[in-house]
């Protein structure tokens, strides 16, 4: 520009510039706005791949597919309903389990814990999340499982189940309906579903107590204070200002949870089992989706293949639901806050 | 003292006894996880773990899984972070408030978590099969497909947290450098993107440390080679697949091998998770 001679010209090369400018800029908003909608295509695609791959599975079986518990490879014929039952059975477990104890971890971290202990533990906790699943896994088939049918197993057959070692059924297991035969087993080792919900609930404490302490602090102090200076215990600040004003995002964390246990994959695929059958026993094997793919998928082909294929379409589209669903609660706290 | 007034207490004193125990209940599962990996991993540790491949079985090493990993690792990172930090400018830059860009944000937090295996099977389907088609076979399973299926898991998390961490850059640093005339895209890179490098390199590390313990994506992707091998287009091995191999079988030579493969995984991805603390925590001070 510098070499153009005279006054004259200057404005005309200004112009060039700015030019030159504007075009660079719209073309670096094209390139930006591409790579964002890679993310949309990515999650478009995964959706349309599976359900593409499993498109001769969804014809042949129709909507039997997801009542059938068939699962024949000799005569391929494939039904949904085992890894189904293991991936929601097995998800309910961990939920049951991991929300209590996230709540009491969150509680401890925003009210009970002494300032200088926060962090050190909250940075502890969220160590736990950043374990890779592998390890879990790793833990579960080799520590957890014998450990739990060495001492947890035997102790749950006798007390609660219906088939107990010495004969004598208990109370519980002769009086509550189910109870009898959830935990009647006579499978010797300790892959079960219930190993799994309990692998999947250390998975997930950490994703939830991490969102209900996140949402804890957003709670205004003067409500807490108010609740306090009229002789409040904490416990009942906790459980009557807290969890009402973040009742939302509280759920929100649950559902996020939820959703990391629906699609977890290595963890439970070592402790599950992997039996494709139905069982009312908490104690037996099981099968769930993402554990029948890792699996089967490798030596499947054909109708097999289609059926996996179509099974992680059904996986897809229900975690994307769940998640969908804390996505929603968690921003309408976030609303309220007005960030 | 009343009644109510002691029952208040006892109820209170419960309660934080409760919260007290959950804590203690995560941590001890925390601490007995790590206890048994070290012990086991470390048991396991010796120098022919970096120096024989695995097709030597109990008698080998990992060392083309090590290699492998890194590989694939190091594809995925390379392809995720140019996306992921230019898709976070469009969201916190050109789309902040836009239908569009809420619309992107929000499905970008639910594919954080999205299951790691149907993104090994979109992979597998718009990869593995193509090019087995193209190539009639000769080339299926590879280190690259198995470094895409690894992206698209980093990807979410480098958006987010650019997108994060540009959204705290001031305006006013953005409105300084407008008004002396420098173009948008200019402003952008050279000035946003640097202010919050600290923040976007934290992501990275953190999305590394996410990708690194994957084994889902990468079964029917990188699939796995007992041999050692560089060639992204080679079908190859990487540490958590073997771990995953090596624990399903019988042999406790095997279960050695997966205990040391998996003492090798954990401590990169807790190195990684507190480096990017530790840069993070940096920042802030400066920040403040």
């Amino acid at each position: 520009m510098s070499s153009q001679p005279g006054a004259v010209l200057a404005p005309l090369a200004e112009e060039r510039k700015s030019r030159r400018d504007a075009r660079h800029d719209r073309q670096f908003r094209w390139l930006v706005k591409f790579c964002a909608l890679l993310v949309l295509a990515s999650l478009l695609g995964a959706a349309a791949a599976t359900l593409w791959g499993g498109r001769s599975a969804f014809s042949t079986f129709g909507w039997h597919f997801l009542v059938s518990t068939e699962w024949d490879p000799g005569n391929d014929v494939y039904g949904a309903l085992v890894p189904i039952y293991g991936t929601i059975a097995t998800s309910f477990i961990a939920l049951l389990i991991a929300v209590p104890i996230s709540f009491g971890v969150a509680l401890y971290l925003s009210e009970v814990a002494p300032p200088w202990l926060r962090t050190p533990v909250a940075s502890a906790i969220e160590l736990l999340a950043g374990i890779p699943s592998i390890i879990y896994g790793m833990w579960g088939l080799f520590i957890f499982a014998p450990f739990f049918s060495a001492h947890i197993k035997p102790w749950l057959t006798n007390m609660l189940g219906n088939q107990p070692d010495d004969g004598k059924i208990s109370w519980v297991a002769q009086h509550v309906p189910f109870v009898g035969k959830m935990f009647a087993s006579s499978y010797p080792f300790g892959a079960s579903i219930l190993t799994a919900g309990i692998v999947l609930a250390i998975m997930i404490i950490p994703f939830i107590a991490s969102v209900m302490r996140e949402v804890f602090q957003t709670v205004p102090t003067r409500l807490k204070e108010s609740a306090y200076a009229l002789g409040s215990t904490t416990w009942e600040v906790s459980w009557d200002i807290v969890l009402p004003y973040t009742r939302s995002a509280v759920i929100g964390g649950i559902f996020l949870g939820l959703g990391r246990a629906l699609g977890e994959t290595m963890a439970v695929t070592f402790v599950l089992g992997n039996a494709m059958q139905l069982s009312a026993s908490l104690l037996d094997p099981g099968a769930s989706i993402a554990s029948t793919i890792a699996n089967q998928f490798g030596e499947a082909a054909g109708l097999q293949k289609s059926t996996l294929m179509a099974l992680a379409f059904l996986l897809f589209v229900v975690t994307f639901i769940v998640l969908l669903i804390a996505r929603l609660m968690l921003s309408r706290l976030a609303k309220r806050e007005g960030s | 003292m009343s009644t109510l007034y002691l029952r208040r207490r006892v109820t209170n004193g419960f309660a934080m006894l409760l919260s007290v125990l959950a804590t203690l209940v995560g941590l001890g599962f925390l601490a007995w996880i790590l206890w048994e990996t070290l012990r086991q991993g470390i048991s396991a540790l010796n120098l022919k773990l970096f120096t024989t491949i695995t097709a030597y079985g109990a008698d080998g090493g990992l060392s083309n899984a090590v290699v492998g990993s890194l590989i694939i690792d190091l594809i995925g990172i390379g392809i995720a972070t140019p996306i992921g930090v230019l898709a976070g400018t469009w969201l916190a830059e050109y789309a902040n408030r836009t239908k569009l860009g809420e619309t992107i944000r929000f499905l970008n937090d639910i594919l954080l978590s999205a299951p790691s295996i149907v993104m090994g099977l979109f992979v597998y389907t718009i990869i593995v099969l193509p090019s087995t088609a193209l190539t009639h076979g000769n080339t299926s399973f590879s280190g690259f497909a198995g470094g895409v299926a690894l992206a698209l898991i980093a990807l979410p998390v480098i958006v987010r947290t650019t997108d994060e961490m540009l959204r705290l850059v001031p305006s006013t640093l953005r409105e300084a450098a407008l008004s002396l005339g420098v173009p948008q895209w200019k402003l952008t890179v050279q000035i946003l993107i640097r202010a919050a490098r600290s923040g976007i390199i934290t992501g990275v590390l953190l999305a590394l440390a996410r990708i690194s313990g994957e084994t889902a994506p990468l079964l029917f992707t990188a699939f796995g080679n007992n041999f050692m091998t560089i060639n992204p287009m080679d079908k190859m091995a990487s540490l958590p697949q073997i771990i995953y191999q090596y624990a399903n079988d019988p042999g406790d030579e095997m279960h050695a091998l997966a205990w040391a493969g998996a003492f090798v995984v954990t401590m990169f991805v807790l190195l990684l998770s507190l480096a990017s603390r530790l840069i993070l925590s940096r920042t802030k001070v400066s920040h403040d």
